[in-house]
């Protein structure tokens, strides 16, 4: 154990914890400000914002000497017997002076500016800012320029901090961004001709501490402060980062990666961040419909559940159960996996069970940092397998399944869906138009849907609880933050009810459920932490979080939370 | 005291000095033979610390201490050589690049033997054409007499030397900007630690050493560390290395002949003002003077008698030596008139990552900007003093020394002169010399 003082207060670290000395701060419980150090980035240590003042106290003696010159936190290790002092008057001095001077140029728009809210600038001239103003006041100037399509930046809200061009270097790896120009003049840009369009371009704006660089897709569209947050997970391919969705009024304003070092450190794809119009589709399927004489008639749901089992089960009575496919779709998760697995087994134990398609897209793309887009587009292959292995007599894939229709075997078929993108074509779907019985449970039109008996509306990943295995056997919870579409039933529910199972469906307690019935998933009895739990090699990390929260490892994320100017107008808290 | 003999500046009156055949001719390379020859690295690197060379790049640091600070065992070591002379008013490595160029070459192979390294890289600033195409010919002649390229003499020992040219910025001066902008990115100075000996060009062990360092080099290997120790100040404390050796002294400005002068270290201001510089122009008296470099603050007249040595100018509240170039000052220069050069320049020249560097000096170039333009308050002296006080790696809070030097002319001037400023804002702007609000800029001051 190696102890560390920070203001008079000794904590201890262990052995072979590399922290700096913000991090060491952070777990004594005091905060040290920054901007251009971020854990997921090289240190350069050049906001000087961060200055503290150090020594070294002698084990035996007690004695402590310090250093003369004031000297960076983010640079300097927590080695044993390090003292630090972040509150002298000198360390004060400091911060004074490097807040007044990224003030100098800086337009303090914030009554326009996206980052109001979740700016550190704006939190941190309120705790270490000057009182009053000594500098000019300048005309206000806010330029705007986009730097790629996602990227819009105001130069002159910039502090310099390099986060940005570190990321395109050390993460994306594409370098698109630089400074240009020298002292105070100094900005950010891009080549001309070269924007900023790597596909990890939108985490820029997330580093970016400051209202500088913007989302431009987000940009104007809510204030922040306004944004509730949930956990969640993206779906849009097997590496399942995890996620914040920031949602106002039952409204998806804006996706942001959350700090998972199982998953996805700090960062996430454009395509999870931005490619989720799906969502609000206006074609999303609204309500049951069932064909009675070929046209589409509407259903409630009490009925449905009861013509699912109609279609379904008559196939599987008939002809027996291994006639019957019931398809678990790489969307659901586990526990909505897990309770259509039940289902399918209490009509006959049988009946095929079927891993849905598995939508797979060109290769893996591995940028600079290991950062991995995949090229599995689906969140839960592993769990759903897992769960098909488990229950099924002879369980397939979508492929087996296909030719067991062709051969005339599979004789009714119950498929879930959930994809976001078109997932079946004509031909394809043109395969089950002899099926004696098709239901279909998915969230957007598809040809398969045209050619269904019964088509049953579910919900997306932002509009249910659920876990994902990723690639990597890494079992992650989200929760939901948007109301299920009108019309639509969240699909556990769906299974639920057709398990007869009383009352409101709790991804929890099936998930609980799940763990007790299936080894695969034993460890997660307890529920699913927020890094996860890898359900393969039995180990993962979990990042502590203090009382700072995300300080330790801030995530790119939201901090109104700390936005505590606005918390003065809450008179009950 | 007896004329003082030139030892770095010996052969440059001769015609045709920056040839190989004149060097030769006048004992050069002798040296590098004897290294080459008779002596081991380490050898090399001990003679250099007995001599107590320090570097005259600016900063004062012991080269021999320097050279010792390679990893041993290092296999690929770097030598940079700075020609980057951009403090203004320095003229001294040019003379030696362009009337030279072999004294420079040799003390660079001494240099690179000692240190080991088989690479030198001589990063020499675009503005010094004729040094560029003077090294050029003679790096060339080099190759062609042996005296570089691979088993040099016979002795084993390799040495490639490169020129590369900078793009005109003072921070590439600085000796981590140096190997930045050498890797060809931008000189945005390294955080140290790691320093340049353990981890410095392309990653390898680097040293980085002045032009004028290097050339002193082969005379302390001709001659000995006793020699070179009979010039100069002799150290007053064991934690003193001492100001030893020849230097060459730059004196321009408000002189009648500005000049360059070579004199073992410790000449007064006033007597290189008088003896050297003709004395001040056009009858006139001397007012103040830039000790050694922009950077390095200001002497007032009373002070002229301030040895020039590494420890004299901090004793009268300068940053130090510097480059030694001093800048005369005649008694009509206005120092409102000084003080807006000063921080106009190092507002121009700092790289801008450090945020108490970058906004110190735009924002006190921009208030000298104000109060030589008749806007000024008492107050901004105030703020130019806190100012003065918050920027540097002295306080600790830049990474690099630009900020010191943008400190120290803000420091020596509101410390010396600040009655000539007050009264210039209070003459300048009666109605509003007392004005504490902050003021609305003036939109065509807002920027320089
Ligand atoms: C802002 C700045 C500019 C500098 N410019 C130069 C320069 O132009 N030439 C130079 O030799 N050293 C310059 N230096 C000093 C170098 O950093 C370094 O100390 C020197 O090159 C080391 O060589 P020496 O030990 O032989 O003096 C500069 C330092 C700073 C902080
Ligand atoms: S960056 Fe922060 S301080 Fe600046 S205008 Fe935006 S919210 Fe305000
Ligand atoms: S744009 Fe933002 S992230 Fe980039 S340097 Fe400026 S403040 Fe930092
Ligand atoms: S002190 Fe100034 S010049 Fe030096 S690294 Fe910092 S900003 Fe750049
Ligand atoms: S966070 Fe340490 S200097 Fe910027």
């Amino acid at each position: 154990m190696a102890t560390i003082t920070v203001d008079g207060k000794e904590i201890e670290i262990g052995d072979n914890e590399r922290l700096n000395v913000i991090q060491a701060a952070d777990r004594a419980g005091v905060s040290i400000p920054f901007y251009c150090w971020h854990p997921g980035l090289s240190v350069v240590a050049s906001c000087r914002m961060c200055l503290v003042e150090t020594g070294t106290k002698n084990k035996e003696t007690g004695e402590i000497s310090m250093v003369p010159k004031l000297v960076p936190a983010c640079q300097t290790p927590a080695k044993d017997g390090t003292v630090v002092v972040t509150n002298s008057p000198k360390v004060k001095a400091n911060q004074n002076f490097v807040q007044e001077g990224i003030l100098l140029d800086h337009p303090v728009d914030c009554p326009i500016c996206d980052q109001a809210g979740e700016c550190w600038l704006q939190d941190y001239y309120f705790e270490f800012g000057h009182q009053e103003r000594r500098a000019d006041i300048h005309p206000f100037t806010s330029k705007r320029r986009e730097l790629g399509p996602h990227v819009s930046l105001f130069a002159d809200r910039c502090v310099m901090c390099s986060r940005c061009v570190r990321f395109t270097r050390e993460v994306s790896g594409e370098g698109e961004l630089m400074v240009i120009d020298r002292g105070s003049h100094a900005e950010i840009d891009v080549f001309p001709g070269f924007p900023i369009d790597n596909k990890m371009s939108g985490n820029v704006n997330d580093i970016c501490p400051v209202g500088a660089l913007c989302s431009t897709d987000f940009l104007y569209e809510q204030r922040v402060w306004f944004l509730e947050a949930q956990n969640s997970v993206c779906t849009k391919c097997s590496t399942g980062c995890a996620t914040q969705m920031h949602v106002n009024q039952n409204q998806l304003y804006r996706i942001q990666p959350r700090f998972n070092p199982n998953a996805n450190d700090w960062w996430m794809c454009d395509a999870g961040r931005y490619e989720n119009q799906f969502v609000t589709a206006p074609e999303r399927l609204d309500g049951v419909v069932i064909r009675r004489n070929n046209a589409w008639e509407p259903l409630d749901w009490p009925h449905a559940i009861r013509e699912v089992y109609n279609h379904v089960a008559d196939v599987a009575l008939n002809h027996g159960g291994s006639h019957l496919a019931v398809v678990l779709s790489p969307f659901l998760s586990c526990e909505e996996a897990y309770l259509l697995a039940s289902y399918a087994v209490s009509i006959l134990s049988d009946v095929t069970l079927v891993v849905g398609k598995i939508p797979v897209v060109g290769h893996d793309e591995k940028f600079k940092s290991g950062f991995t887009i995949r090229a599995e587009k689906c969140p839960n292959r592993r769990g759903v397998e897992e769960i098909v292995k488990h229950f099924g007599k002879q369980p397939l894939d979508w492929d087996g399944m296909l030719a067991k229709i062709a051969t005339g075997e599979i004789k009714g078929a119950y498929v879930t869906g959930g994809y976001g993108d078109p997932w079946i074509d004509d031909a394809e779907a043109a395969k089950f138009e002899h099926l004696e019985s098709l239901v279909v449970q998915d969230i957007l039109p598809s040809p398969l849907a045209r050619r269904a008996k019964l088509v049953l509306p579910g919900v997306t990943a932002f509009e249910k609880d659920g876990s994902y295995v990723n690639h990597a056997g890494l079992i992650q919870s989200a929760s939901w933050g948007l109301r299920p579409h009108g019309g639509a039933h969240v699909d556990g529910q769906t299974f639920s009810d057709l398990l007869g199972r009383r009352g409101i469906y709790n991804a929890a307690d099936v998930l609980k459920e799940l763990a007790a019935k299936v080894p695969f998933f034993a460890r997660c009895t307890d529920g699913v932490p927020p890094a996860g739990l890898n359900l393969v090699t039995g180990q993962e990390k979990h990042p502590l979080t203090t009382e700072l929260g995300t300080v330790t490892h801030p995530t790119p994320t939201f901090r109104s939370e700390g936005s505590r100017m606005l918390e003065v107008e809450t008179p009950t808290r | 005291m007896a004329e003082f003999e030139p030892v770095l500046l010996a052969n440059i009156h001769k015609p045709d000095s920056h040839t190989l055949s004149v060097y030769r001719a006048a004992g050069g390379y002798a040296a590098i033979k004897k290294v080459l020859s008779t002596m081991s690295p380490v050898d090399t690197v001990e003679l250099v610390k007995a001599s107590n060379l320090r570097g005259r790049g600016g900063a004062g640091f012991p080269c021999g201490l320097k050279w010792s600070f390679l990893p041993k065992d290092a296999p690929t070591v770097y030598m940079c050589v700075n020609a980057d002379e951009s403090e203004p008013a320095t003229f001294n490595n040019r003379i030696l690049m362009e009337l030279d160029p072999h004294q420079v070459l040799e003390g660079i192979m001494i240099g690179c033997y000692a240190t080991r390294a088989q690479t030198a890289y001589i990063y020499v600033r675009c503005e010094y054409p004729t040094a560029y195409k003077r090294l050029h010919q003679a790096i060339q002649e080099c190759y062609g007499a042996g005296l570089l390229g691979q088993n040099i003499n016979g002795s084993g020992f390799n040495l490639d030397i490169y020129l590369h040219r900078g793009a005109a910025a003072y921070i590439c001066g600085e000796e981590t900007g140096l190997i930045e902008s050498l890797e060809g990115k931008r000189a945005w100075p390294r955080i140290k630690p790691p320093f340049p000996a353990i981890e410095g060009a392309f990653r390898k062990p680097t040293v980085v050493n002045n032009i004028e360092t290097l050339a002193n080099v082969p005379h302390i290997v001709n001659r000995g560390a006793d020699w070179f120790k009979s010039m100069g100040v002799p150290s007053t404390n064991p934690k003193d290395p001492g100001s030893y050796g020849p230097k060459l002294y730059c004196i321009s400005g408000h002189v009648n002949t500005p000049c360059c002068v070579e004199l073992p270290l410790g000449v007064t201001c006033r007597e290189l003002i008088e003896r050297h510089g003709g004395g001040v122009w056009k009858g006139r008296k001397g007012k103040m003077a830039i000790p050694g470099g922009m950077s390095m603050g200001l002497l007032t007249e009373k002070e002229f008698d301030t040895p020039l040595d590494f420890a004299g100018p901090g004793k009268v509240g300068c940053l130090g030596l510097g480059t030694a170039a001093v800048t005369v000052m005649d008694e009509t220069v206005s120092i409102v008139d000084y003080l807006n050069n000063a921080c106009r320049f190092f507002a121009h020249e700092s790289c801008g990552q450090c945020t108490p560097c970058r906004e110190g000096t735009s924002w006190s170039s921009r208030l000298m900007t104000r109060i030589l333009s008749g806007k000024g308050r008492l107050k901004d002296l105030e703020i130019l003093q806190s100012i003065s006080q918050s920027i540097g790696i002295m306080p600790g809070t830049t990474i690099c020394g630009l900020a010191d030097g943008a400190a120290w002319p803000l420091k020596n001037a509101l410390g010396k002169f600040r009655g000539e400023l007050e009264e210039y804002i209070k003459k300048t702007n009666p109605g509003g010399y007392q004005q504490e609000e902050p003021a609305m800029a003036l939109v065509e001051l807002a920027h320089h």
